[in-house]
């Protein structure tokens, strides 16, 4: 690879986000530029990228910490209540021998998105610090939190259908708690953090140290 | 509209992940060419993807409906019984107070899906008879969204894990919407894998 490797920006290109295409910027910078072909509004980079992920991080870490504290939902049997958080569902099911549904529960509810947190403050940190490490890697990365963070959704659906399933007056009924409310919060909130990542940036450090 | 031309005819693209410029040669169908960088996809071109992507966006569509008119799990416990389709859900959650989760269910398994299949059918199925849609650039936002935020294969795996858990409390009996809902995820996948923006846009440059 040459050792000034040429990007959209470099020649004041950048590519549609919408369709694609690769378009001339034009030259005033404070001019609204538009896609040729779809009509999209084109941007070098992603707009305020960093500042965004940054708040909706914080935003999602604080939402995580009751996510996991109160329950997800409550299970009421011939009078007797019982509450169940996200860590402590994982918990009854290993008691009960149903590891593989363990197994499920856990990576969809638990490691998944500590896992896309964690990604995305290491990319926002090794951004921050122009590291030059791994670019190929952390790129990767990216691209992994962007395809997993839908799958955290599997709690919210069972909260949905066991709630909707499990009404039979004092015989037993299932309400869903606060917990999955936050929970359901923090997907949202990491899924627009890794839409607000433009993973370029990883890449614009190394391009403005390699010239 | 021969402004638009160079930038297409040197067929000079950026990687969307690391912005690096690289020709592009032609792909073939069936073939995929990826940055020579950070490895992103720069280009995927599904074997006659306009038509193989409508018929799957119109079975989906199908399936889609069944999958919401019938319950796709009824519950059994002493003599008892209640049944449930997604609609049922999220009434319930809403009147149990939880409007929050309702919304985000109601978004993601019904209005994200029923926009990304209408939209899809609204894009593909005029260019199959030579017509450009009214508004194309607008639909094809809108579908990336209603992209992001469609889950059907998530609900399968939840409607799994909530069978799974009821198993030794009660009798579960799986409803018919339970088969239209695993069809509607395959189908919806290939759907998805199949569709390439780029063919729609070379499509609408020989219409015009």
């Amino acid at each position: 690879m040459s050792a000034a490797p040429a990007t959209a920006i470099s020649i004041s290109c950048a590519s549609c986000h919408d369709c694609g295409l690769l378009a001339q910027l034009p030259a005033a910078s404070h001019e609204e530029a538009r896609c040729p072909r779809c009509g999209a509004e084109l941007h070098e980079r992603k707009p305020r990228s960093l500042e965004r992920t940054l708040a909706l991080v914080i935003a999602a870490i604080v939402c995580y910490v009751p996510a996991n504290l109160l329950p997800v939902m409550t299970v009421t049997s011939l009078g007797k209540a019982q509450s169940d958080t996200i860590f402590s569902g994982v918990v009854y099911m290993l008691e009960h021998g149903m590891w593989p549904l363990a197994i499920v529960l856990f990576t969809a509810s638990i490691f998944v998105p500590i896992m896309k947190l964690g990604i995305l403050s290491f990319l926002l940190i090794s951004v921050h610090r122009r590291s030059s490490w791994q670019p190929v890697q952390r790129t990767r990365m990216y691209r992994l939190t962007e395809m997993i963070g839908r799958w955290s959704m599997v709690d919210i659906y069972v909260v949905t259908i066991l709630v909707a399933l499990v009404r039979l007056g004092n015989l037993a009924t299932i309400e869903a708690g606060t917990g999955a409310v936050f929970f359901g919060a923090v997907v949202v909130i990491t899924m627009l953090a890794a839409e607000s990542f433009d993973p370029r940036i990883i890449w614009d450090r190394i391009d403005v140290r390699s010239t | 509209m021969h402004a638009r031309r160079p930038v297409t005819a040197i067929r000079l693209v950026a990687c969307i992940d690391c912005d690096l410029l690289q020709h592009l040669g032609e792909v073939a169908e069936g073939s995929t060419a990826n940055c020579g960088r950070c490895g992103s996809v720069l280009r995927k071109r599904p074997r006659n993807s306009l038509e193989h992507t409508l018929a799957l966006a119109l079975s989906a569509a199908i399936l889609f409906i069944v999958a919401n008119s019938f319950p796709f799990l009824s519950f059994e416990m002493k003599g008892r019984v209640t049944q449930t389709n997604v609609m049922t859900g999220i009434i319930d959650l809403y009147n149990g107070g939880k409007w929050q989760i309702a919304a985000l269910v109601l978004l993601t398994i019904e209005l994200a899906p029923v926009a990304q299949l209408s939209l899809l059918l609204y894009v593909l199925a005029p260019l199959r008879i030579g017509r450009i849609p009214w508004k194309l650039p607008s639909a094809f936002r809108m579908l990336r969204h209603a992209q992001s935020w469609s889950m059907i294969e998530v609900f399968m795996i939840g409607i799994l894990v909530a069978i799974t858990k009821l198993m030794g409390m009660a009798t579960i009996v799986p409803g018919l919407a339970i088969w239209a809902f695993g069809l509607l995820m395959l189908v919806l996948a290939g759907a998805m894998s199949s569709f390439d923006p780029e063919s729609v846009w070379e499509r609408v440059e020989v219409l015009r």
